[in-house]
């Protein structure tokens, strides 16, 4: 049994969706690279944005 | 240059030969699997890894495996969790995930698990393009 915070959990969806989504919409390995970058900045990104938000909304 | 197109033509006859559809299956029922049958093995490991690893962190969490569907949500969830082929049964047949969800962790655990699922389909489906060349590499 293993109890991440809620960051630790996001940041491992994040790894690992971004994994597959980097291999599989994209053709040459740069661009998967690239693609999966992409993709855990959009996560952690607009889970940190949201978050804020709703820091402020519930002030 | 007659070389090189009798190597092209003879390697896309090779890929064409055989059931198009087993890159899929095996693809989803095995993480990584169609990938592997493609002798993508860079890319089929590292899809493997991923989902094999989403998986089982989402069972360590105590994460639901839903084992039928009573409303809308639940059958969402099956669906979610029956892309994980192969993985889905041993951790049905092992008893795995059969304690209904009581704190937020496990909640995460539940949705790890299905997220799993839904990567493998679109792992599956990756393979399968590449199997019949609507991806070029």
């Amino acid at each position: 049994m293993i109890r991440p915070s809620h960051f630790t959990a996001l940041l491992l969806v994040a790894i690992f969706a971004s994994t597959v989504f980097g291999i599989t919409m994209r053709d040459t390995p740069r661009r998967m690279l690239r693609y999966g970058l992409y993709c855990f900045t959009l996560f952690v990104g607009s889970a940190i944005v949201l978050s804020w938000v709703m820091y402020f909304i519930a002030r | 240059m007659g070389t090189a197109a009798n190597k092209a033509a003879g390697a896309a006859k090779n890929t064409n030969q055989g059931f198009v559809y087993l890159p899929l299956i095996a693809g989803w029922l095995v993480p990584g699997a169609g990938h592997f049958l493609l002798r993508k093995w860079g890319r089929g490991t590292l899809l493997a890894v991923s989902i094999i690893a989403l998986y089982v962190l989402g069972l360590a969490m105590d994460g639901k495996l839903y084992s039928s569907a009573q409303d809308i949500l639940a059958l969402l969830g099956l669906a979610g969790d029956l892309g994980n082929g192969l993985l889905y049964f041993v951790g049905r047949m092992m008893g795995l995930g059969g304690d209904p969800v009581q704190f937020t962790v496990a909640d995460y655990g539940t949705k790890f698990i299905e997220f799993a699922g839904l990567l493998n389909v679109i792992a599956a489906i990756d393979a399968h393009n590449l199997r019949t060349g609507r991806k070029q590499s």
